[in-house]
């Protein structure tokens, strides 16, 4: 069981007995008043998506789902391909059912395939990946301008901020729960 | 796992939030104000029902320095500020850290409607212009800024009473949904005038014992600061300890000790004002962050 305090960005939370994953948190507090958790909410079955504002000393159920521990395959149109390593049993995921787990999706990378009532709907992908980076600019030594980030597009064609000494074909860790960069990976 | 880059990136920020202290700092020196510490760890927190103290080995993290700062004011200390940390559990978000820092200053002799004015002197000070951006606004320093009361605002925004709203158990949510969005957007806006009930240490209004000498500062929608003319009443602060602490039981929540040598020393306290401002909230204003994280060195998750 969760409570009110426990909500935040990802977690899995069950609403009249469908899972729901939070997409955007808000914590307010007026004054000296009472807390309230404002969360933006995405059915992972239907993706609808609905505002729900909570107070302090609510509770709330976990998602009842069910993980598998599987294996990336491969991409086919708008769907990803994932396999049991146990039973070898293959299972395809929508596009939309992804999330931002595609952006890390590469070759074999181990994921929990989330199942409920015996339908794939959703990965969680590791905490931390490693992704080749695929285009960024030089560095330009001397550069004062002070800007202390630059664009760089991932393997996997997801771009996002990295340090300015960060080079083309080097292999970078990000961090899958907020989408960042973490740090460069040596050898 | 995780490099330093993410600490490094905002070494921009952390410059800028450095200038602004020391301008705070400037500014309550030219004022004549004495810069104070107490302690962070104490016995007896104030009993808010819906601010909790961390506990530390028997006593509790501070949540506002505000209990040890009257007792200075009560020995004589007529001008004081002070910049520390506070803690107050659960409280993490967008515009929240549980562990925050916190600039309070005190005054003899003045009320709540004088802190205003030194609030807009300090702020222009902070910001070094009389004009910032913030989430895309362009908002205008120059005094004097907006004043509504809160009896305004339900009427403006809320289409309610503040009454109304109080009695249905709505007050705080409609202040977060209808009314706070709509302040300080254009200028910065003081809010005041609390109903009694929402103020556990200010004084009432003289004339008008309904409300408390209270304001909180927005701007850009964001709470910057609250502030109230003190009670200086002993024995109805008691009452108010004794109600905060009732209302905390019934909430299942962790009774505190009563703050008997501040209680004491409310006897001698002079009649003065008090205000807190989150600086992390000031900062980002001034830098035009969308998020806490930005302005502070390490956030709790970052350790």
């Amino acid at each position: 069981m969760y409570t009110a305090a426990d909500l935040r960005k990802g977690l899995k939370i069950a609403i009249d007995n469908e899972p729901y994953i939070i997409t955007a948190f808000d914590f307010a507090k007026p004054g000296k008043g009472q807390a309230l958790y404002r969360t933006k909410l995405k059915n992972m079955i239907t993706g609808s998506t609905l505002d729900r504002t909570y107070r302090s000393g609510e509770t709330f159920e976990p998602a009842n789902l069910e993980d598998r521990k599987m294996q990336y395959l491969y991409k086919e149109d708008d769907h990803y391909c994932f396999m049991d390593n146990s039973t070898f049993e293959q299972i395809h995921i929508s596009e939309s059912a992804m999330g931002d787990a595609k952006n890390y999706l590469i070759d074999n990378l181990a994921v929990d395939v989330l199942i409920f009532r015996d339908s794939a709907i959703g990965v969680d992908v590791p905490n931390f990946v490693n992704l080749r980076v695929t285009q960024t600019d030089p560095w330009v030594k001397g550069d004062t301008s002070g800007s202390d980030s630059k664009p760089a597009t991932l393997e996997t064609g997801y771009v996002l901020r990295v340090p300015p000494f960060i080079e083309e074909g080097e292999l970078v860790t990000i961090d899958t729960r907020t989408g960042e960069y973490s740090t460069r990976v040596k050898g | 796992m995780g490099g330093s880059w993410p600490l490094s990136r905002r070494r921009g920020a952390l410059t800028e939030r450095g200038a602004i202290f020391n301008r705070v700092r400037a500014f309550f020196q030219q004022k004549g104000y004495l810069e104070v510490e107490t302690p962070f760890r104490i016995p007896a927190p104030a009993p808010e029902p819906h601010i909790d103290a961390i506990a530390s080995a028997g006593w509790f993290l501070q949540t506002s320095p505000e209990l040890c700062m009257k007792r200075l004011l009560a020995a004589g200390y007529e001008r004081i500020f002070q910049i520390c940390r506070c803690w107050r559990e659960g409280e993490r978000g967008e515009r929240h850290l549980s562990e925050f820092t916190m600039l309070e200053w005190y005054r003899a002799g003045a009320d709540y409607l004088s802190l205003m004015e030194e609030t807009e002197a300090l702020l222009l000070t902070a910001a070094g212009a009389e004009r910032i951006r913030y989430r895309g606004r362009s908002i205008e320093l120059a005094q004097p800024w907006e004043r509504i009361t809160v009896r305004q605002a339900f009427g403006r925004y809320a289409g309610t009473t503040a009454e109304e709203a109080l009695a249905a158990g709505r007050f705080e949510e409609i202040m977060v949904e209808a009314i706070e969005p709509r302040l300080g957007l254009a200028r910065p806006t003081f809010i005041y005038d609390y109903p009694a009930s929402e103020a556990a240490l200010s004084r009432l209004k003289q004339g008008e014992p309904a409300v408390a000498e209270r304001f909180e500062l927005y701007i850009g929608g964001l709470e910057i600061a609250n502030a109230f003319s003190e009670l200086t009443d002993a024995a109805e602060q008691r009452r108010r300890f004794e109600a905060g602490s009732a209302e905390r039981a019934g909430l299942g929540k962790a009774v505190y000790p009563v703050a008997e040598k501040f209680l004491a020393a409310l006897e001698e306290m002079p009649e003065s004002a008090g205000i807190a401002l989150g600086l992390d909230r000031l900062v980002m204003v001034l830098l035009d962050a969308d998020c806490i994280d930005e302005v502070v060195a390490f956030t709790t998750e970052e350790l």
